[in-house]
């Protein structure tokens, strides 16, 4: 399974690439291949406020619809609107074309660092 | 060869039946109709004939793959056998041809049966009240917490805004307790598949309506602390609500009321073996406790001095559906209870036995999250690198509906299987030889390969619906 080395991880299979103070977010491969084939994504609106751990929608794919949590609190500046017309491209291309939300993010959170993730990949294996 | 569509068979000009000579005055459709209500052009209906329309739904009836065909293992939605005797009960004219504007006066054998069947379910709950009116088991969710809403708004106690879900809840039950008004909260699970009664002390507070249990739970494990969870809601002014899906795992030995619960629904038309699943309507049966009695759905049926009358209860949440309920299910639960007496709760001893009879066979090829016997349906998962979507493809090559595939959310590769009480040890020989072939079968990406359909592009039937032609 594809764990970039540049990212942040979640227990909760969402990734964190940190640029400034932008934090873009969207679900890993891992994530992507449990889900199976992603058919809907329910996304938030720009300018919403998240805390830690918010749910800030959702992900249904052909077996089960599953929250997203944000790994940071923050507000939300951009989402990334053409998973409605495409949602495969979470499929596709889980860290690039397939990123979720950007959050300009306030104050520090625990991430799991990408050796940190593939361990926990590794246990629930 | 998957059917073609009636459309396809339709020549122009021909007829299946053609109408006599009108016996009174034609008259032009736009003397009597306004024009919003007439159409511009003629409707684009197949022409065929009497033969070709039989043929045709013939045709496609045998492609359907039902209870009444082939072993059904759905779990968490009991697809069982529906005794033939119900059906005759159900078909009975004074039964069947009631309209539900007559006066009661007409319908007192109606209105009788429903007591008794309300009394019936009284006696298999614990609880001293019952409705019959919603329509269908989530229908049932909602009348139960939407009479919980208006018990703390009777009650003056506006600060109830959150109903607690377990983890291995069925997924009505939040989005019932979000319909309802509502914040949905979760409750994880502890190493035995069970609410995590510490989670469950920590979430509980003041703002608690409800919590929302399944027992046994989707997992098919009996909720064990249920009493404990019970006193803990309680304390707290919060009520237990307890979905009834999965009550064919206790008839005659365990009374949701003797357990704590406050107010249940019961699934009339999967626990007493009414068609269901692209056949007959639900029925989702309420019974509660004399503290939520009151706010009943109108109507109730009451008897006095041998007369039965539809009421409305006092401070009733209202009605749920257009008339009292869908009342053939209500025969055929009847009849079906009657059928069975004392010894009802057999039904659940037959249910329980086959599920760990196929949980037994299973085991050392699929694994079980959790140990230990299971009530009346069992959760397995694949072995390693077998998806649970395959086995269910390779089931339907081998004669045998698939169980209900990734649920419980949290099992990974979930197969759900509920073999009810009426099927054989033979059949259960059967579908388990299946399963463990299937657990073999190098081949099993390809399957179905005998099912007139085969894999079907899923991502893009959902996102493409085509739900007209």
């Amino acid at each position: 399974m594809n764990v970039p080395q540049d990212l942040k991880y979640t227990r909760t299979h969402e990734w964190v690439r940190i640029e400034g103070d932008i934090a873009t977010i969207g679900i890993t491969d891992h994530a992507q291949d449990e889900l199976g084939d992603v058919v809907f994504v329910d996304l938030p609106e720009v300018g919403t406020s998240l805390s830690p751990g918010d749910s800030f929608g959702s992900v249904e794919s052909v077996k089960a619809v599953s929250d997203l949590y944000s790994p940071l609190g923050g507000e939300i500046t951009e989402v990334n609107s053409s998973l409605e017309e495409s949602p495969e491209k979470i499929n596709e291309d889980p860290y690039g074309e397939g990123w979720i939300i950007r959050l300009r993010y306030s104050g520090e959170a625990e991430l799991l660092s990408p050796e940190d993730y593939q361990r926990l990949l590794e246990e629930e294996q | 060869m998957p059917a073609s569509l009636i459309r396809a068979k339709s020549r122009p000009g021909r007829r299946g039946y053609t109408l006599p000579a009108p016996d009174v005055p034609e008259v032009p459709p736009e003397k009597i109709l306004p024009e919003g209500a007439l159409r511009k052009e003629r409707p684009d209906l197949p022409e065929v004939d009497e033969p070709t329309v039989v043929r045709h739904y013939t045709n496609l009836s045998r492609e359907n793959w039902g209870i009444d065909t082939n072993f059904y293992p759905l779990g968490s939605c009991t697809m069982k056998h529906n005794p033939r005797a119900n059906e005759a009960a159900a078909a009975i004219p004074g039964f069947a041809r009631l309209h539900p504007l007559q006066p009661e006066e007409q319908v007192q054998g109606a209105l009788e049966l429903m007591h008794r069947l309300a009394a019936f379910l009284s006696e298999v709950s614990g609880f001293p009240a019952v409705s019959l009116a919603p329509l269908a088991g989530a229908q049932g969710e909602l009348t139960s917490i939407l009479m919980i809403r208006k018990y703390f708004e009777d009650a003056g106690d506006e600060g109830r805004t959150t109903v607690l879900i377990p983890a291995t809840a069925h997924g009505t039950n939040p989005a019932t307790a979000a319909m309802a008004g509502f914040k949905a909260v979760e409750i994880g699970l502890d190493e035995r598949g069970c609410v995590d009664v510490g989670e469950l002390e920590e979430k509980v507070d003041e703002t608690t309506a409800a919590l929302m249990i399944t027992n046994p739970n989707t997992c098919g494990v009996y909720e064990r602390n249920i009493e404990e969870i019970a006193s803990i809601l309680h304390r707290s002014g919060a009520f237990l609500y307890m979905d009834g899906a999965n009550m064919n795992a206790n008839l005659g030995r365990m009374r949701p009321s003797d357990a704590g619960a406050d107010i249940m629904h019961f699934n009339l038309h999967k626990t007493f073996s009414t068609p269901h699943g692209g056949g007959g309507p639900g029925s989702g049966a309420i019974a509660c406790s004399e503290r939520l009695a009151p706010f009943r759905p109108d109507p109730v049926v009451e008897e006095r001095d041998g007369t039965y009358r539809l009421v409305r209860p006092e401070k009733s949440i209202g009605r749920v559906g257009a008339f009292h309920g869908n009342f053939g299910q209500m025969v055929r639960a009847w009849s079906y209870i009657r059928m069975h007496g004392p010894d009802l709760k057999e039904v659940s001893d037959l249910a329980v036995l086959n599920a760990n009879y196929v949980r037994a066979r299973l085991k050392g090829t699929y694994d079980s999250p959790y140990e230990g016997p299971c009530k009346h349906e069992v959760v397995v998962q694949p072995p390693k690198g077998v998806k649970a979507l395959d086995v269910a493809k390779g089931l339907i090559d081998r004669g045998f509906h698939p169980p209900t595939i990734y649920f419980p959310l949290v099992v990974k590769e979930a197969l759900l299987i509920e073999p009810t009480e009426t099927e054989s040890k033979e059949t259960l020989d059967d579908f388990v030889g299946a399963m463990l072939e299937i657990a073999q079968d190098e081949r099993l990406e390809e399957a179905p390969t005998h099912a007139p359909v085969r894999r079907v592009d899923e991502a893009r039937a959902a996102r493409r619906l085509k739900a007209r032609w």
